[in-house]
């Protein structure tokens, strides 16, 4: 099976450039650069210092934030740093969004928008604290000027400037004026704070969004009214890769409120009407016939095959390579192997996926959940022939991304081919939940055989481990596959060190990747590889330190001895669970580190496995080394999250494949953990203050193989495959 | 041309009998704080009170809704969001993404209507509505602070957990 399916792919190597360009060329520190639309409501009456602050004559602070928030508390965190340098008074400050057009006519000055692979506040924590100490910087000259006294004699706080020798104090918004005249500081030379210094960024301060979600005040894209406005729902050939045949209009003729069917990009068909859920029931009434294509003999038992054939393949995709494990292991006084899989997952979003577009010959506007304004820009200008310059995307904070609303902006393409048939009108997409869960970029399948050597002391001599699955690269950015490897797939495995090292040295080590492409479209899902890799790694590891009959913890501090921050980690999780101490009776522990996103996580489970195979998650401890923590009780949140997204996975999670198509469309049988099986999650912080490692995506890729592990203890059995829903425990 | 009480407000709507409660909410009176996520009752984002009772408005047909239910939905739930779930909601930030908040909140607030002062496992057995962003944790903390609330004393209590 081959991946030869391509409108998708195609689409997403465009919204790829469009990151890329913005990664390598808009990180300009342009703070002077002239805004070329008018400003928000919000800034209307404020004084701009520079693109990043501006302030008003009640000394309100307005902060712009050109990431995504998507739930991870981004932009708040992201405020506490402009904050933090600007000295301002933090229950002054507001938020402005920046819209892609916008920071496209300034010349990318915001720099990069898209917000993924746990990048939002460690990539541009640098250009925005400038930001906030240039504005700083200047207000305090604006005042000295006044006052005609030496700036060195100023201290601010609370964005209160005083001279302490004259008694005289004055506050930033009286001074804004004046200051926005002066020439900014050069932002190389600024100096930041010592981030042990800080009393805004570092704190637990409380989110900034939190009000509008409690009342049901937040608009999001889902919820977008707009004058005239019609709805749309779609069905997309449920084969991936399929067509459509035909339909037949007449047969919903004269229901209510339908104003038209319209066949999108030939791979699906959208009834248009004026409400959406007369939309839908159209669309349910609606015949379609499709040509489902090379896709339809695919199930989940042929892909299976597919990727159990990669195991033993002659050829492989990259990897890396020390000592001669095959040798090592096969003279080893005790051998291990095992073979692991993981399925296909969704993202299911709550928020499902939509958008709203409104197209006229000469400019393009859409209202869009979108984890990358600029791709969904690039998706806008693209689909409705309307040049860039001409296009704005009104991005709205998302219902959950977890990856899925990236690159890709499948959705963007759809609502702008259906609304250039209205032109003028603005027409709203909702996906129904199971097209959400028919077409999503799936998290990827893939298998894994491992075998291992011991040596007669119990000592790990020899480590092989060969991931047999699809490639996300292979789908969204065939570029990024140089000479055939691909290793983005070995994420968490990867020899160099700083962003997903493997925290093992074996003297004798191959690890490789094998590409087994299959017609499902997959892409980045919470953690992306290094759930899979942390799951085969950690869990054949915790087999091995069993085979070698020594503990956990140990075995592993063995292999640990050159790299000090994954073992702190792992140190510091096992001193805060107290690993090697009693526990009540049935419940037993599990242990597992990984790294990813710059950052360093590791995890202990407790649980019980009742005799009649019934598994209780008891508690999870978690620690994180993210280098700088700006915000504690968000990094909580996030590691929180992580638990109840990785276990839904584990317990629950799988899309199987049948007839081409995938088989789990609700939440009925694509279950969620609900809260009733939450286990208590308590949070270690171990902030190393010497880089800026991500938060979102990091602690999910320990979640499951410490819950695994655990269940090993308490049953004597591995657990190889995924989800648990399908293992008989005992 | 049926009337609908939502909110303690008498509305004037036109909707046909099989059109879900949810969508007549959403899209009739224009009310979009009730949240679409799976339109089959499983994860709870289209949660309302009914008659005092929590309900998931997307599998409730409108044509079973009678003039003189009583019907409130997250923006009828308080004046200024005043109503102690809020308060324990804001007070130990629940939400992440909040798109399910709405829907968790409604259940909230009709859990702690009959059961004032729930236990874990009342919670447990209440709170089922899905969270994709894993909010679950604080759900519980929130719960048991909004239960402290409302005794008269003013001030909030701490969050029991009696989990092992």
């Amino acid at each position: 099976m081959t991946n030869n399916l391509r409108t998708t792919a195609k689409v997403s190597r465009r919204a790829f450039v469009v990151g890329s360009a913005a990664a390598g060329g808009g990180l300009a520190l342009g703070f002077t650069m002239p805004l070329p639309s008018a400003s928000a409501e919000s800034t209307s009456l404020a004084t701009e210092l520079n693109i990043w602050v501006a302030i008003k004559p009640d000394d309100t602070c307005v902060i712009r934030i050109a990431r995504s928030e998507m739930g991870q508390g981004t932009i708040t965190g992201l405020a506490q740093l402009v904050a933090e340098e600007l000295a301002c008074d933090w229950k002054k400050v507001t938020l402005e969004q920046i819209t892609p057009g916008r920071n496209l006519a300034s010349k990318r000055a915001w720099g990069e928008m898209g917000t993924g692979g746990s990048r939002g506040i460690r990539t541009s924590q640098d250009y925005v604290r400038r930001g906030g100490a240039a504005a700083r910087m200047m207000l305090l000259q604006a005042a000295a000027a006044d006052w005609k006294v030496p700036v060195g004699e100023l201290t601010v706080a609370d964005g209160i400037i005083t001279h302490a020798a004259s008694k005289r104090t004055t506050s930033y918004g009286k001074v804004a004026a004046a200051a926005a005249k002066l020439t900014p500081p050069d932002p190389k030379s600024i100096a930041l704070k010592d981030p042990k210094n800080w009393t805004i960024a570092g704190k637990p301060m409380k989110r900034l969004d939190t009000a509008d979600k409690l009342d049901g005040r937040k608009v999001y894209a889902i919820d977008v009214k707009l004058p005239g406005m019609l709805c749309a729902a779609i069905k997309a050939c449920p084969v991936f890769g399929g067509k459509v045949a035909s339909y037949d209009e007449s047969k919903i003729a004269g229901m209510p409120g339908v104003k038209r069917v319209v066949r999108v990009k030939d791979t699906a068909v959208a009834v248009v009407a004026d409400s959406w859920w007369h939309a839908k029931a159209a669309l349910d009434a609606l015949p379609i016939v499709w040509d489902e294509g090379p896709g339809a003999p695919a199930s989940s038992a042929t892909i299976a095959e597919h990727l159990k054939e990669g195991l033993t393949a002659e050829s492989t995709n990259g990897g890396r390579q020390n000592g001669d494990p095959a040798k090592a292991i096969a003279e080893a006084a005790k051998k291990v192997e095992a073979v692991y899989s993981t399925p296909f997952l969704a993202h299911a979003t709550m928020e499902p996926m939509n958008a709203t577009a409104r197209i006229t010959a000469d400019k393009a506007e859409a209202w869009v959940p979108t984890q990358n304004a600029e791709a969904s820009l690039a998706a806008l200008s693209e689909a409705s022939g309307v040049p860039l310059a001409n296009c704005e995307v009104y991005r709205h904070d998302l219902g959950g991304g977890f990856g899925r609303r990236g690159g890709t902006q499948d959705y963007v393409h759809q609502v702008v081919a259906i609304a250039k048939e209205f032109p003028g009108t603005p027409v709203k997409l909702i996906w129904t939940r199971e097209e959400d869960m028919a077409h999503d970029f799936y998290r990827p399948i893939s298998q894994c055989k491992m075998a291992a050597g011991l040596d007669a002391d119990g000592n790990l001599v020899g480590l092989s481990v060969r991931v047999s699955g699809q490639s996300i690269n292979a789908w969204l950015s065939p570029g990024q596959i140089k000479g055939g490897k691909d290793e983005r797939q070995l994420q968490g495995l990867w020899e160099q060190p700083g962003d997903a090292q493997l925290g093992y040295d074996v003297p004798n080590l191959a690890i490789e990747y094998v590409m087994r492409n299959t017609h499902v479209p997959v892409g980045p899902w919470r953690g992306v590889n290094t759930n899979q890799n942390a799951v085969y790694m950690e869990c054949f590891i915790e087999e091995v330190a069993r085979a070698a009959g020594k503990d956990s913890v140990e075995f592993r501090r063995a292999l640990m001895k050159n790299h000090p921050r994954h073992l702190a980690v792992l140190d510091a999780v096992a001193q805060k669970a107290d690993w090697g101490k009693p526990l009540p009776a049935g419940v037993h522990r599990g242990i597992a580190q990984f790294m990813g996103y710059a950052s360093y996580s590791a995890a202990v489970a407790e649980v019980s496995v009742s005799d009649a195979g019934k598994l209780k998650i008891h508690r999870l401890v978690l620690a994180l080394d993210c280098g700088h923590v700006v915000n504690p009780d968000q990094v909580a949140a996030q590691i929180e999250g992580s638990v109840a997204y990785g276990l839904t996975a584990a317990l629950y999670g799988e899309c199987p494949v049948d007839k081409g198509r995938m088989t789990s469309l609700n939440f009925d049988s694509y279950e969620m953990m609900r809260l009733a099986e939450m286990p208590k999650v308590e949070t270690v912080l171990v902030p190393s203050y010497e880089f800026w490692g991500g938060v979102g995506e990091p602690t999910i890729c320990v979640v499951t193989p410490s819950v695994l592990n655990a269940i090993y203890a308490a049953t004597g059995k591995p657990v190889r495959s995924l989800p648990l829903k399908h293992v008989k425990l005992v | 041309m049926a009337k609908l009480n939502i909110n303690g407000k008498d509305r004037d709507v036109q909707a046909e009998p099989d059109m879900p409660l949810l969508w007549v909410i959403r899209e009739q009176v224009g009310l979009t704080g009730t949240k679409y996520g799976c339109g089959v009752a499983q994860c709870g984002a289209c949660s309302v009170h009914i008659n005092g009772e929590v309900q998931r408005s997307c599998s409730i047909r409108f044509g079973d809704i009678k003039p003189t239910d009583k019907i409130v939905t997250i923006e009828g739930l308080s004046a200024n969001a005043s109503h102690p779930v809020q308060k324990a909601w804001l007070a130990i930030d629940v939400p992440q993404c909040g798109y399910c908040q709405s829907g968790q909140i409604m259940a909230a607030a009709a859990l702690l209507k009959k059961t004032p002062k729930p236990t874990d496992d009342d919670i447990d057995a209440a709170m089922t509505n899905i969270c994709r962003c894993g909010t679950y944790q604080r759900i519980r903390a929130a719960v048991h602070m909004a239960a402290g609330m409302g005794t008269g004393s003013g001030s909030v209590a701490p969050a029991q957990r009696k989990r092992a």
